[in-house]
């Protein structure tokens, strides 16, 4: 997969197969293009040159709210700074896919979800009243909820201490493993990168291992 | 199976923007918003309600508003021409005269509006009355029978006096026949002090009351077809002289409507105020919704969402939002004009008929034309927001306030209000007026700001660094700060002003009766009277009644003048009187008291444009006599002493018709004397300035409340217009702060920091607010009260301090917020 801008080239000859089930660790540096790889990955941004194609479908064939369709159907995202919805409960941060998609039963899928994260007493809490731990286990609920086909991962434990990172991380692989996701993983954390199957280095906008 | 989801699906659509709403309210985002729309649209249906009962009785008693077709006023006996051409143009004539005189029953007397009509008045409509108080009416056939009178009820009660008995009218006994429940004119009673009296106009001489130095206005009536009406018309109008006026339906009882116009006019511009602050305070709560939704908006795009669904759905949410404030908004309009008809319902004496639907629909309008305008184009932001800024933070900012994005929206409001208002002058200025004041008010704030930025000032200097870096920012908050601050600021300290000039009450040894009407043959035996009943500092003052008709040889007339009260000082005859000293209570302004010159009050000859040496010619009774001013005086009319405008040198008045006036103080329980005063010189007038004084309080008290409602629509407009210009923000201002910390920033620095800013602007915002309401109260204090208001002491303190004291406040408890918050949980809030 090639990328990047005529100024500035962020991202070239990246040519990247991740087979379904797998999971994925990219490392690198401040700057190596990681963000930037993820970001296409989603269909969040644009490249100017080359192709994503998922589940056999190119997606910059689509336009920007077929993608966000295909997002909706078979993607599921964990952030480092959670993304959480600060007008909505637990409950309703992980009913919002389920509610986008039209579920009729988003209400019951994401008490059970809550559940399985260790939240089923914290429904009713605003995002502000939780821990990090909590919000990300939360975000990590929301992922799961629409049971994705890949999971897009950035910096899952950035922005927390290192005891509830370890529990977010090991529940990310719980559950991934429960249901059978493929993941995509974006870190600097090599420790973290070595949990994953594979993992792909990027350098300077190149795959360097 | 797809059979089935289909209507599933649809239900689950609609339930979304319900939901959505349903959150956000809960989460308290929406309650500005929702506040504003409500203050917009109760504000103009109370006032668009209240308006359109009265209108409707207008229409209802249109016809017989005026009791003829056409109706001719003068305050002088009608001759020559006019009468002659109503004569001879074949319609149907009726006459009357109006005056106000005592009417006497053993020792009861009260002050009368006395009507005498020729007996076939009214010409269209009718009269009603009835046989004895609380019997039903009847409509009448014809008028009061010579020797008998027709009388309200009040005057049944305050005399004593039921039907078959007889009152004392001037020199006359005059036989009570009937209970006047309804006139024609009855509007006429609008502010009317003294209760009505009907007599037949063939009596009026035998009661020796119309004599010199009453007021009499002479009426006389015509109708007939449309044709004859407007031949008529044109005809007369070019013959009417000095005092004399036509009324027709379409010019339908000038000063009735001017009055209500007024009141209205009153009431629309301050819903008008409330509407266009809760603008404002729409675009601000709703930059503040968008600013705070863009990123739940990026997490929805990579959840799913479409651009179209998001814009569906907020824009739904919206909607919901906007019918059910409107929808509440109109009920307390409905329920606030109902209050305000209870309030004036002595003032307006006809029934008001319910209002028609349409002042709700008006409210709709606004309230979605508010929601439309201004929140709707940062609305539009929250659909473009990429869904890479859950990755970027940076992509996707909100656009700056783009004053444009407003323009289509302020356009449309100005429209409709303008519409509302129903007078395109008094819309333009309000609209035009508030956007100016909004531009004037940015300016100033950027261009204070900007200034004091630039002060080098090392301990200041961080809170010095965030007013240049929040420069454009903090100009537009200090500007919604400083227009909210103007709307408080007018709404109280101003109001109260005003309410204080109009109802400066009178000293406490202050005259309480004036006396009226005193022929120059009762002279002596009135002055002899008064000292033996221990009346002796009643002076009794000449009045001679004059008309001035040219300055300097160059003739006046009231289209010389733009204002309405020196209009309508010009038109009518002025109380002169002729004396040898300046009265004692008179203080000399200019010039010089002289045996051959005119003294005049100086407030008249400020406004009428007299100057010292002016040669003024009065007419008096058909006599003309030229002198110039020589000197100016200063008269306390609120002493309530005998005061008149002009004063003229004894040498010239004496030989003219003079009556004399006094007034004195009755110590309670002096009535008796009083009573045989009005015995004894039946013609004189008691009027007592008590009891005149307290009605027109009342009269001031009930529009006050009534208009109360109004204000505080416009109160609370301005509060939330404060509160959102505050909150705007505080979000980026605690990121910054967090930041500030990391970097090792203590507390104490963070504060201070922020304190300098927050300074500066409270103090910009109150003295903008300050000199706005000061020159909004001088204009509506001159242009719509015609009063003189002093400039506050009290607001020129408060106003900036308010200022000062409102953002330090929020400085206080923003900094609270922002300073105990761990600045890694502020900076991963807004990561």
């Amino acid at each position: 997969m090639k990328s990047g801008t005529s100024d500035l080239v962020i991202l070239r000859d990246i040519d990247l197969d991740v087979t379904p089930g797998e999971a994925l660790a990219v490392v690198g540096a401040s700057g190596s293009g990681k963000s930037t790889l993820l970001a296409l990955l989603a269909g969040l941004d644009t490249p100017t040159a080359g192709s994503v194609r998922l589940d056999g479908h190119d997606l910059y064939a689509l336009d920007e709210d077929q993608r966000a369709e295909l997002r909706g159907r078979s993607l599921g995202f964990v952030f480092q700074s959670f993304q959480l919805l600060p007008a909505l409960t637990a409950l309703e941060n992980v009913m919002l896919p389920l509610e986008l998609a039209e579920r009729a039963d988003a209400e019951d899928l994401a008490r059970a979800m809550l559940g399985r994260v260790g939240l089923g007493e914290r429904l009713h809490h605003y995002p502000k009243h939780l821990s990090g731990g909590e919000q990300q286990r939360v975000a990590l609920a929301r992922a799961f909820v629409v049971r994705p086909k890949l999971l897009l991962a950035d910096e899952p434990t950035g922005s927390l201490d290192a005891q509830s990172g370890n529990a977010v991380i090991a529940l990310l692989f719980e559950l991934n493993r429960e249901y059978g996701t493929t993941l995509v993983l974006v870190t600097h954390d090599e420790a973290l990168a070595a949990r994953c199957a594979r993992t792909v280095r990027l350098v300077g906008g190149r795959i360097a291992a | 199976m797809r059979a089935h989801r289909a209507p599933r699906r649809r239900k689950d659509r609609r339930l979304t923007s319900l939901r959505l709403l349903q959150r956000d309210w809960r989460a308290g985002e929406l309650r500005v918003l929702a506040a504003a729309l409500v203050i917009a649209v109760a504000s103009v249906t109370t006032v668009g309600f209240f308006a359109d009962r009265v209108s409707q009785a207008l229409v209802r008693d249109a016809h017989q508003l005026l009791g003829a077709d056409l109706v001719l006023v003068a305050d002088h006996p009608w001759s020559g021409k006019v009468p002659k051409l109503v004569r001879d143009s074949g319609v149907r004539r009726a006459e009357a005269v109006n005056f106000i005189s005592m009417a006497l029953r053993g020792e009861q007397n009260q002050l009368a509006g006395v009507k005498a009509v020729t007996e076939n008045y009214p010409l269209r409509g009718r009269l009603r009355m009835a046989s004895a108080l609380g019997a039903p009416d009847a409509a009448a056939e014809r008028g009061p029978a010579p020797g008998t009178v027709w009388i309200e009820e009040r005057m049944v009660t305050a005399l004593g006096a039921p039907v078959g008995s007889t009152l004392q009218l001037g020199k006359s006994e005059l036989r009570v026949a009937a209970i006047l429940t309804l006139e024609p004119e009855r509007t006429a009673n609008f502010f009317n002090i003294a209760p009505r009296l009907l007599m037949n106009l063939a009596d009026v001489p035998q009661t020796g009351l119309v004599q010199t130095g009453s007021r009499v206005s002479y009426y006389l009536y015509a109708a007939g077809d449309a044709q004859q009406i407007e031949t008529l018309q044109k005809s007369i109008r070019p013959e009417l002289g000095r005092g004399e006026r036509l009324d027709t339906l379409e010019s339908g009882r000038p000063e009735i409507r001017a009055a209500i116009e007024r009141a209205q006019r009153f009431l629309s511009l301050t819903a008008l105020l409330a509407a266009v602050l809760a603008g404002v305070a729409v675009a601000l709560g709703t930059r503040r919704f968008v600013e705070r939704h863009l990123d739940g908006c990026a997490v929805m795009r990579c959840l799913g969402a479409t651009q179209s669904r998001l814009l569906q759905l907020h824009a739904g949410e919206f909607l919901l939002l906007g019918m059910a404030s409107c929808a509440i908004g109109a009920l307390i309009g409905y329920g606030a004009q109902s209050a305000i008809g209870a309030a004036l319902a002595d003032l307006i004496r006809a029934e008001l008929p319910r209002p028609t639907p349409w002042p709700a629909l008006q409210g709709f309008l606004v309230g979605l034309v508010l929601l439309l305008g201004f929140a709707l184009p940062p609305l539009l932001q929250l659909k473009d927001v990429p869904a890479l800024r859950v990755i970027r933070r940076e992509s996707g900012a909100p656009r700056g306030g783009a004053l444009a994005a407003y323009a289509l929206g302020f356009a449309f409001l100005a429209g409709l209000l303008v519409w509302q208002a129903g007078d395109l002058k008094l819309g333009t200025y309000v609209v035009g007026g508030f956007a100016a004041a909004v531009l004037v008010f940015f300016a100033a704030a950027w261009v204070v700001l900007n200034a004091l930025s630039r002060l080098r000032i090392r301990s200041l200097r961080y809170g010095l660094a965030n007013l240049r870096r929040h420069a454009r920012g903090n100009a537009v908050q200090v500007a919604s700060l400083a227009l909210g601050l103007t709307a408080v600021l007018l709404l109280t300290f101003t109001r109260n002003d005003l309410v204080e000039a109009w109802r400066r009450a009178a000293p406490p040894d202050a005259p309480n009766r004036f006396l009226i009407g005193v022929q120059r043959d009762q002279l002596d035996a009135v002055k002899r009277f008064l000292a033996t009943h221990g009346l002796r500092e009643a002076d009794l003052y000449p009045m001679v009644r004059g008309r001035v008709v040219a300055v300097n040889g160059q003739p006046v007339n009231e289209a010389q003048y733009t204002e309405e009260r020196a209009r309508r000082l010009v038109e009518r005859e002025f109380n002169l009187s002729y004396m040898a000293a300046m009265p004692s209570h008179n203080t000399l302004a200019a010039g010089r008291w002289t045996a051959d010159g005119l003294s005049v009050e100086d407030g008249i000859a400020q406004r009428l444009g007299w100057k010292l040496g002016d040669q003024l010619t009065f007419n008096v009774g058909g006599e003309t006599f030229t002198a110039p001013i020589t000197s100016l005086r200063r008269v306390r009319w609120d002493s309530m002493k005998v005061n008149f405008f002009v004063i003229a040198p004894p040498a010239v008045l004496q030989k003219m018709p003079t009556s004399y006036i006094s007034a004195f103080r009755v110590a309670p329980g002096g009535e008796a004397a009083l009573n045989q005063l009005a015995a004894q010189f039946p013609n004189l007038t008691l009027v007592d300035i008590g009891a005149a004084l307290k009605q027109a309080q009342d009269v001031a008290d009930q529009l006050i409340a009534a208009v109360q409602f109004i204000f505080l629509f416009a109160l609370g407009a301005g509060l939330l217009v404060l509160y959102s210009a505050l909150v705007a923000t505080e979000d980026e201002r605690r990121r910054e702060a967090a930041v500030m910390r990391v970097y090792g920033a203590s507390r104490a620095q963070v504060a201070g920091a922020q304190r300098v800013e927050f300074l500066a602007m409270g103090l910009t915002a109150g003295v903008l607010a300050t000199i706005g309401a000061a020159v909004i109260g001088q204009l509506l204090a001159r242009r719509v009260f015609e009063l003189d208001l002093a400039p506050s002491l009290a607001l020129l303190v408060a106003g900036p301090i308010a200022g000062v004291v409102l953002l330090s406040l929020n400085a206080w408890l923003s900094s609270r917020k922002v300073l105990h918050a761990s600045p890694a949980l502020t900076l991963r809030e807004s990561a």
